[in-house]
């Protein structure tokens, strides 16, 4: 397939056959990851920036183990360890990194549209890690991937329900998008205070009640919540919200039989997920963790093999058509 | 009668082609075109509109202390390229414009950067540092030459303070604009609370933060039986509680800016920082009203609220990004755009700019008729310009206009007779 991005922003930019076509490379990636030997050389050379000015272990772990696999080199850079702690502003410390002629930046920010602001201003690929409540393209399209895996790539039919703080939740605004995309019914369950503007615009089914909202559902994402919510007057305590938002093993007997579990991490157990749904056998939490890296080889793959914008003369733009061949993964290093 | 001092000839007003004749600095008569007279300067417009030297309630000229965003010489320099002959300047620089000192500083800076204009009245603070603590020394600060007391920016929570502040401010005539915002609704918004800021993970600030004070503000000046007046008003829901309180008979008057009137947060979309304004850009719906209610005089003016940045303050993301849009450059086109889509008449749009700021803060104005300043500009409604950032005089170029064309342009200024320039390329 022939890949036009030169970013990865947010899942909105993505066509449904985009999306699949990141999953039909995860899935060639993810058998890398059982191997003996788990490193191929497609990517040597190139070399990968994990910008993460917010703070992740998980996610910036992953990039790294996926650049590695695939031979990339990658450097970790932190807000604490950069000149962002100088003072500094984003551009500028953008601008010094891609001075130093990186193929791809992966930016995880507190702020929404903070990566749109530096693939704008950058020649290299920005990899959106998180921004802000805006987006996190990469956890959709992990997500997806590991409910294609079981369920196939078609999800009509299916409902996803997710449940917790939405509005705060970047994970969320990108599931919806996603699963929207391939075909899949979705609907969100949280209190109005934890609900985004404008939600009822949304491609979405809004339930207020726990149980209400679980009936008939297929798969259950379960969002962290971020235990300052409840100072800034947005709920009254932990123990209510566990109460009325919090999965057990009672809302799953409403979904369809074989209901999957999910939850981005990090989770909070017995707050947002009663401690045994999180280890239960339909949990897919820890196959997300796996997806996560083949998902981020494919894409690390099919942003730094894209043809580079400037050898087509479209200019700095990015946005010519290019190709990749599929990836040598028997090869290994 | 002395003979006049200058004729600007050939000229149209009110759809007629007339001469204005000036003496003294000011208005002597509009005469026929082609009186002839033996004294006087003569200055030709053919084909020009004449208006009125336009007046801005609410502008930010950041000196002192941010002159790297404007100073006071080139923000009047904009102003005066803009087509205002005046200008009220927002106390919130650094030093606050809470002392008699920052307020004759001000003046002297304006008068000696521009001595025939445009005038700078500034606006004082309404609290000491605009901290919303105590009330500023007002009778100090209208001695020294401010003209309105203001905390714009930084919204007075506590409506026993601006009570009161109302009532001193009172006793010298003076009116209390105010910023109509609550801060508690508002704190760390970034543009309008709605679809868009849902979409784009952006915490927004609900139309009830402006519309609360609104409604505070009109009751308290019902109840004290005081003038209020309501700066950028930005919603509907304002919209009719301002009309509501016009009905009863409140001395409530309300300005909006073109911004409000053309954009809406659609603009926001892509994070782009140069349309982060406060109030934010809303809504379609609320577009409408506020055209519907300028045109009507609901709304009794427009002001720029001019609010230049520097281009490095604006290329951050979104939340860390200074609210604020330069104006004074823009302002004349964007909302002769209004009259030209229909919107607006002519005469609206000269009302909203002249008689509605001079009426609310007793100053003069020009209406052609004899005595009156000699403020004028001369507008060539069929000029095009691209917007760039060195077509704008102000030091910021933060404005959501860049690249774009805009109808319109002012070619010659005068101020109490006085021409200020003259581009007859332009003509």
């Amino acid at each position: 397939m022939l890949w036009p991005h030169k970013d990865l922003l947010c899942i909105s930019q993505l066509k449904t056959a985009e999306i699949l076509h990141v999953f039909e490379m995860a899935r060639r990636f993810a058998e890398i990851n059982t191997r003996p030997v788990k490193k191929v050389p497609i990517l040597k050379g190139k070399s990968v920036i994990l910008f993460f000015v917010e703070p992740s272990t998980r996610t910036k772990t992953s990039f790294d183990i996926a650049g590695k696999r695939l031979s990339a080199d990658t450097y970790s850079l932190a807000a604490s360890s950069s000149s962002l702690r100088k003072g500094e502003n984003l551009k500028d410390s953008a601008l010094t990194l891609q001075a130093m002629h990186p193929d791809a930046l992966v930016l995880r920010h507190q702020q929404s549209g903070a990566s749109e602001f530096l693939a704008q201003r950058l020649s290299c690929s920005v990899i959106n890690a998180g921004d802000g409540w805006h987006a996190h393209p990469t956890q959709a399209l992990l997500d997806g991937f590991s409910l294609s895996e079981a369920w196939g790539d078609d999800m009509s039919g299916k409902t996803v329900l997710i449940v917790g703080d939405i509005a705060h939740s970047r994970v969320a605004r990108s599931d919806v998008l996603l699963f929207t995309a391939l075909g899949a019914q979705v609907r969100l369950c949280a209190p109005r205070t934890l609900l985004p503007a404008g939600v009822r615009q949304w491609p979405v089914e809004i339930f207020s009640n726990l149980a209400e909202a679980c009936r008939g559902v297929d798969a259950v994402i379960c969002l962290r919540l971020q235990l300052e919510r409840q100072k800034a007057g947005l709920l009254p305590d932990l123990r209510e919200y566990a109460r009325t938002y919090g999965l057990g093993a009672g809302h799953l007997n409403r979904a369809n039989p074989g209901v999957l579990v999910m939850h981005p991490g990090p989770m909070n157990r017995g707050v947002e997920i009663d401690a045994a749904l999180a280890d239960a056998e339909n949990s897919l939490i820890l196959d997300q963790v796996s997806a996560g890296v083949a998902t981020r080889m494919a894409l690390l793959f099919l942003f730094l093999t894209r043809k580079d914008a400037s050898d087509s003369g479209d200019g700095p733009s990015g946005r010519s058509e290019s190709h990749q061949p599929h990836p040598p993964l028997l090869q290994e290093d | 009668m002395p003979g006049p001092d200058l004729i600007v000839r050939n000229v149209r007003w009110q759809d007629e082609l007339v001469s204005l004749w000036i003496s003294q600095g000011v208005v002597q008569r509009l005469a026929s075109p082609d009186e002839p007279s033996a004294d006087g300067e003569q200055l030709h417009g053919e084909g020009m509109l004449l208006l009125p030297g336009l007046i801005d309630a609410h502008v930010h000229l950041r000196e002192p202390g941010f002159e790297y965003k404007e100073d006071i010489a080139s923000g009047l320099e904009a102003a005066a390229r803009g087509g205002f002959s005046t200008v009220l300047a927002m106390a919130n620089t650094k030093p606050v414009n809470d002392t008699a000192a920052v307020t004759a500083l001000m003046r002297d800076r304006a008068t000696r950067a521009h001595p025939y204009g445009p005038r700078l009245h500034p606006v004082g603070a309404l609290t000491k540092g605009l901290a919303g603590q105590e009330l500023a020394p007002l009778v100090e600060l209208a001695e020294a030459g401010c003209v309105a007391f203001s905390n714009d920016g930084m919204p007075v929570a506590n409506p026993d303070l601006f009570r009161r502040a109302m009532e001193y401010a009172s006793d010298m005539g003076l009116v209390v604009i105010d910023h109509c915002e609550d801060p508690f609704l508002a704190e760390g918004t970034s543009m309008n609370e709605g679809r868009v800021s849902g979409l784009l993970g952006l915490k927004g600030q609900p139309v009830v933060a402006e519309s609360m004070q609104v409604a505070r503000d009109i009751l308290l000046a019902e109840y004290l039986g005081l003038p209020i007046h309501l700066a950028h008003i930005s919603c509907r829901q304002s919209v009719e509680l301002i009309r509501w309180a016009k009905d009863r008979g409140v001395q409530v008057t309300a300005e909006t800016c073109p911004h409000y009137l053309l954009w809406t947060e659609e603009l926001l979309r892509g994070y782009n920082t140069l349309a982060k304004v406060n109030p934010p850009l809303r809504t379609n719906e609320d577009v409408l009203a506020l055209r519907q209610a300028v045109r009507e005089g609901v709304i009794d003016m427009l002001a720029t609220d001019h609010a230049p940045h520097a281009a490095h303050e604006k290329e951050v993301p979104m939340d860390e990004a200074p609210n604020g849009i330069s104006g004074l450059d823009t302002a004349l086109s964007l909302s002769w755009s209004l009259v030209r889509e229909g919107v607006l008449s002519l005469q609206d749009l000269i009302t909203r700019w002249t008689v509605g700021p001079a009426t609310r803060f007793s100053l003069p104005v020009n209406r052609f008729l004899p005595g009156d300043p000699a403020d004028f500009i001369l507008f060539n409604p069929d000029l095009e310009w691209t917007v760039t950032p060195e077509s704008l005089h102000s030091k910021g170029k933060n404005t959501p206009c860049l690249g774009q064309t805009l109808p319109g342009r002012v070619v010659t200024h005068g101020i109490a007779g006085k021409v200020l320039f003259h581009n007859a390329s332009a003509a």
